[in-house]
């Protein structure tokens, strides 16, 4: 059996209310709330990256899945905020993690679906027993641009998923990857903000993918939606999420513990994995969870997975995600928002 | 540049890696060479506790250039659960929070990045449990 052995997430406990950025560029905020179905999101402090991220993410799987981390033999951080542009993320995080230096590292980049890009190879090579345990994470630290739709939504946080044949706790039954060349959002080399494709990030790019990933796994594994129960699609505001499992044949109760987007914002290359962790915090063993992930450019990664009865031993080894979500939260206004994010210009 | 520093300090920036005297059983934080208790040159690698109880604090308002932009922020003398005393930042709360005798744990933070173009500098600091 392959699967998951170990979870973990991070979110940053500083948070800015939708409210607070719909004044700063004289929206209206009941009108924002309604059309994005977000109330706050998560801000890093100026003390955190995807590194930092990464790193508690990781934390809290290793004492969930109670392996040596000297174990891992490869590691894989996806993000679209990466600190620097040469020297990978993960060298840092294995470091800290104590993973070295026996281990096989790559940084992923692919908008927002790096995080399960990096569960998908972190799962072929334990399938392949080419090493014991791989530790796959996404984090992102998400900037949108000011007085842009994606400022209401881009936020901080991460998940990690430690991949083993012994002792799991959710087993990878199948997997389907759907790719396209869709330039729905982007950055350039040097640009501090993406751009994207405005309502052509909706029906040609995120439905596309993910209504195609989603069918295809189902097709091929021959699953239907009443069938799991749970399912957690990329959250990049919190009606596209709802409105994709819908047309799937979805309830709003299968979705409902993974729609974290309310209270989190969208978090990118952790925006489905924390999702899928907020699930995993309350499954019960044989439930059956789909998760598609969505990243511009653009594609979906789908995973149907399995519970076993370990989940019941392991869960209270770490806080849950709705602990982190509900707990210490720090409310920042704009000016602050605006200095921890480096949206202020300052002297050398 | 890097300092070479930095690096040879890694396992005990990141990892929070102390030294146990074979002989003594006295914990060291950052590890030494020689103990301090009974001069014995053996030790075995250990961690420090993730948790910890503030013994002392003050605010710093007045920082060093690299840590304007955090002002104020608090210093504390935190005693890990076994027994290692250590100077740290108490980031992510506010100065009203703090107090002695209060549980925190170490978490892993940047410390600062060597201007624009330079390395990124990653340690533990603490936030309150
Ligand atoms: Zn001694």
């Amino acid at each position: 059996m392959v699967g998951i052995v170990g979870y973990g997430s991070y979110l940053p406990r500083y948070r800015i209310k939708v409210e607070e950025i719909a004044h700063q560029w004289g929206r209206d905020p009941v009108t924002v709330k309604r059309g994005l179905m977000l109330n706050e999101k998560t801000v890093p402090g100026m003390d955190e990256d995807t590194i930092t991220i990464s790193v508690e993410a990781a934390k809290n799987a290793l004492k969930r899945a109670n392996i040596d981390p000297a174990e891992i033999g490869a590691l894989y951080v996806g993000s679209e905020s990466h600190p620097y542009a040469v020297k990978p993320s993960g060298t840092v995080v294995a470091e800290a993690l104590g993973a070295v230096p026996n281990v096989h590292i790559a940084d992923y980049e692919f908008a927002c679906k790096a995080g399960t890009e990096a569960m998908f190879v972190a799962y072929g090579l334990v399938k392949a027993d080419l090493v014991k345990y791989a530790l796959a994470i996404g984090a992102d630290t998400s900037q949108g641009a000011p007085g842009d739709a994606l400022e209401f939504s881009a936020s901080a946080g991460g998940s990690a998923f430690i991949f083993g044949k012994e002792g799991v706790i959710a087993e990878v039954l199948d997997t389907f990857s759907y790719t396209t060349d869709t330039p729905d959002f982007w950055r350039r080399e040097g640009a501090f903000y993406p751009l994207h494709g405005g309502r052509f990030t909706g029906e040609p790019a995120y439905f596309k993918h993910i209504l195609g990933a989603a069918k295809a796994i189902l097709d091929k594994s021959g699953y239907k939606p009443a069938d799991f129960a749970y399912a957690v699609f990329h959250m990049p505001n919190g009606k596209f999420p709802l409105t994709a499992g819908k047309r799937l044949g979805f309830t709003k109760a299968q979705m409902e513990p993974g729609w974290i987007v309310p209270l989190m914002g969208n978090t990118y290359s952790g925006s489905s994995p924390t999702g899928f962790a907020a699930t995993l915090d309350i499954a019960k063993p044989d439930d059956l969870i789909l998760l598609v992930s969505f990243g511009s450019g653009a594609g979906s990664d789908a995973f149907i997975f399995k519970m076993t009865k370990r989940i019941d031993d392991v869960r209270d080894k770490a806080e849950k995600l709705k602990s982190m979500l509900e707990n210490n939260r720090i409310y920042l206004d704009y000016g602050q928002y605006a200095k921890y994010r480096g949206k202020i210009i300052m002297n050398e | 540049m890097p300092s070479p520093t930095y690096r040879r300090e890694m396992p005990q920036r990141y990892r929070l890696e102390a030294a146990k005297c074979k002989k003594c059983g006295k914990l060291f934080f950052p590890p030494r060479l020689v103990c301090a208790g009974c001069g014995s040159k053996e030790f075995d690698k250990t961690k420090l506790s993730e948790t910890g109880t503030i013994l002392s604090h003050t605010m710093i308002r007045v920082a060093p250039a690299d840590f304007a932009t955090q002002v104020p922020y608090a210093i504390a003398i935190v005693e890990s659960d076994n027994g290692v005393r250590v100077t740290t930042q108490v980031v992510d709360c506010k100065p009203e929070d703090l107090e002695i005798g209060k549980k925190v744990k170490f978490i892993f933070r940047k410390l600062y990045e060597e201007g624009h173009t330079g390395i990124i500098c990653y340690g533990y600091k603490t936030v309150l449990v």
